[in-house]
């Protein structure tokens, strides 16, 4: 804290409001991490039980990483399981091939759509999901008409959901680069415009599109609401369905997906903070992380 | 996959702003033709928002005021009057800032203890991807989390009985009842904040305080009359935003309230997922379309109050 808020105070003074804010500190993260780490705890605790009452086990974590007994004894579990990575893995692409081009294209092309682009990727954030789905609903009886029942035809739905967040992270991207002088140039050396996009925009914004991925990743793995309403399944799904039947089985599951999200969003937070040793930016690391309208909203 | 071919496909077509035209209504016609063509380019991600946002959005619209025969009627709109569903609302709100209030509060505390420590340093770094996980990670996995700690054979619960012989159960099942839902939405929320409000401190310039102590102001002095007016706009906008979080939410509530829809989304869900009665499916859209105005109410308070802050933490 040295750094920021040392230089031109009054010795003494500043050094003693230092000791005390990092008294205050500590004690702060202190009391608040018990809270935060309380239910881990007791969920660790609560997988390991013995069924006898006494005594620990990991029976249960054995069943979770044997993918063979896993699929013998819970198959909906795997078939959520299942259907959440193909989910990520469509919707992220989905987000790539749809949201990202098209972002660059309206920048170049089209700047008098960028607010009624704006206003579409963030009129998620005031239709709750539980309301979408309301308006969903006809929707995938047409879908499923066309395309079957599969859960997987819900990447559709998740890429609208994660619009607000990939958009933001992705504007903040483009907004750091000058894409205008980059694809003149491109242009004027023979370039077409989907070299423009793919070689030469593309990885210019590449932190930003990797941060928008991370992000994609972690709403979807979390989705509960769209997939059960349209009795769809993806492992939150599964989870819930588990919790009434074996619920030990149904925690460690919890406890697996929250700590995977917390190692994603640490690595995107280290991608932010080696982007910023390059570049003047402010803290990229929290603006990418904020998953909620930090910015402005209209 | 085919959207980013799109645009090379139409590349040939829109040579008009490059080639020096001479008449003015030659360069428009070609200008048209360049706009048109560039319109192609956005017209696959044009089609999902409208498949899935657009239409989505005007069929709870339009529903609300549609009865089971497509007719216009203000009797699905009118049915937000009866009390049941009021209470559902009331109680909703009710949660919603309850734990907006609460949660700003712990999570001004966090933010501001976590903004004195080194940018960049671990504990921060560690704070702020903890923050994110748990601010987004609601829904089931919390509710699991929860009933695994307070449940009825919850870690707590455990031990609270093996060693003070008190049974937090005396009462009755809190956990999976309102007071339940304040517990477990806070545990997302003060996340959520410290997540929003931590920018707003950083703002805070340390030339500030130093103006304040060169003038005599003491530490209850500056955060009166220089740090707490420059934070405020951010603060109340904060708990908007923790509002619209809470009141929106489902998945928790739905995994861990075993009886009964106390608030508007079980609500929703019930109307639409139970036993088809005639016209049930029109009364959800309207709740939905009430839930709307809301959070649509809320977020414009808060773009109002952004559009204030962002004069001062640039």
């Amino acid at each position: 804290m040295a750094a920021v808020t040392g230089g031109t105070r009054p010795g003494s003074l500043g050094r003693r409001r230092r000791r005390r804010q990092a008294v205050q500190r500590w004690v702060v993260v202190a009391v608040t991490g018990v809270f935060f780490l309380l239910p881990l705890i007791a969920m660790v605790e609560f997988t390991t039980r013995a069924p006898s009452g006494s005594g620990r086990t990991l029976d249960v974590w054995r069943t979770l990483a044997d993918v063979g007994r896993l699929s013998e004894q819970y198959p909906d579990l795997l078939d959520g399981v299942t259907a959440s990575a193909g989910l990520v893995v469509l919707t992220v692409l989905l987000m790539l091939v749809l949201l990202v081009p098209t972002m660059i294209w309206v920048r170049l092309r089209l700047p008098w759509l960028r607010r009624p682009m704006e206003f579409a990727c963030l009129l998620p954030l005031t239709v709750p999901a539980i309301v979408l789905v309301v308006g969903l609903a006809p929707v995938y009886a047409w879908v499923a008409y066309f395309l079957g029942p599969s859960s997987l035809t819900l990447c559709f739905a998740y890429t609208v959901l994660v619009l607000p967040y990939a958009y933001r992270a992705i504007d903040t991207g483009l907004s750091a680069i000058d894409v205008r002088t980059l694809s003149e140039a491109a242009r004027s050396l023979g370039a077409g415009w989907f070299t423009v996009i793919a070689r030469v925009v593309l990885p210019n914004i590449r932190s930003a599109v990797l941060s928008a991925s991370f992000l994609s990743v972690a709403l979807v793995l979390g989705e509960f609401t769209v997939a059960n309403l349209l009795s769809r399944t993806n492992v939150q799904v599964a989870i819930n369905l588990l919790g009434k039947r074996d619920p030990s089985i149904s925690v460690a599951v919890s406890l697996t997906s929250l700590v995977i999200a917390f190692l994603l969003l640490l690595v995107l937070s280290l991608a932010g903070v080696r982007r910023r040793s390059r570049g003047p930016r402010r803290r990229p690391d929290q603006t990418v992380l904020a998953a909620t309208p930090v910015q402005e909203i209209s | 996959m085919s959207s980013s071919a799109l645009p090379a496909a139409a590349a040939p077509n829109e040579a008009a702003p490059a080639t020096e035209v001479t008449t003015s209504g030659g360069r428009r016609g070609r200008r048209v033709t360049a706009t048109a063509a560039s319109l192609i380019g956005v017209v696959p991600f044009g089609l999902l928002v409208t498949f899935f946002l657009a239409i989505p959005t005007l069929v709870v619209i339009i529903g609300s005021f549609l009865d089971a025969d497509n007719r216009f009627t203000l009797a699905n709109v009118r049915g937000l009057a009866d009390d049941v569903v009021l209470q559902a609302y009331w109680r909703s709100i009710w949660i919603s800032a309850v734990t907006a209030v609460v949660g700003a509060l712990l999570g001004a505390l966090v933010a501001h203890a976590v903004s004195t420590a080194v940018e960049g340093g671990v504990l921060r770094r560690v704070i702020t991807a903890a923050c994110g996980v748990l601010a987004q990670f609601g829904g089931v996995t919390l509710a699991f989390a929860f009933l695994a700690t307070f449940g009825f054979t919850g870690f707590v619960t455990v031990w609270l009985q093996n060693t003070f012989g008190v049974d937090p159960y005396g009462a009755g099942g809190w956990l999976t009842d309102t007071p339940g839902l304040l517990l477990v939405y806070s545990y997302f929320q003060i996340p959520l904040m410290v997540i929003v409000f931590l920018p707003a401190l950083d703002g805070l310039r340390p030339q500030w305080r130093e103006a304040t102590e060169t003038l005599g102001g003491s530490t209850v002095a500056y955060w009166r009359h220089v740090a707490g007016p420059i934070l405020l706009p951010s603060f109340l906008g904060g708990m908007l935003l923790l509002f619209a979080n809470a009141f929106s939410a489902y998945a928790t509530a739905k995994a861990l309230i075993s009886q009964g829809s106390p608030i508007v989304p079980l609500k929703i869900d019930a109307a639409i997922s139970g036993e088809v009665i005639s016209g049930q499916d029109n009364i959800a859209k309207a709740m939905a379309l009430g839930m709307v105005v809301v959070v649509a109410v809320v977020l414009w308070l808060y773009a109002r109050l952004q559009r204030r802050t962002s004069a001062w933490l640039r």
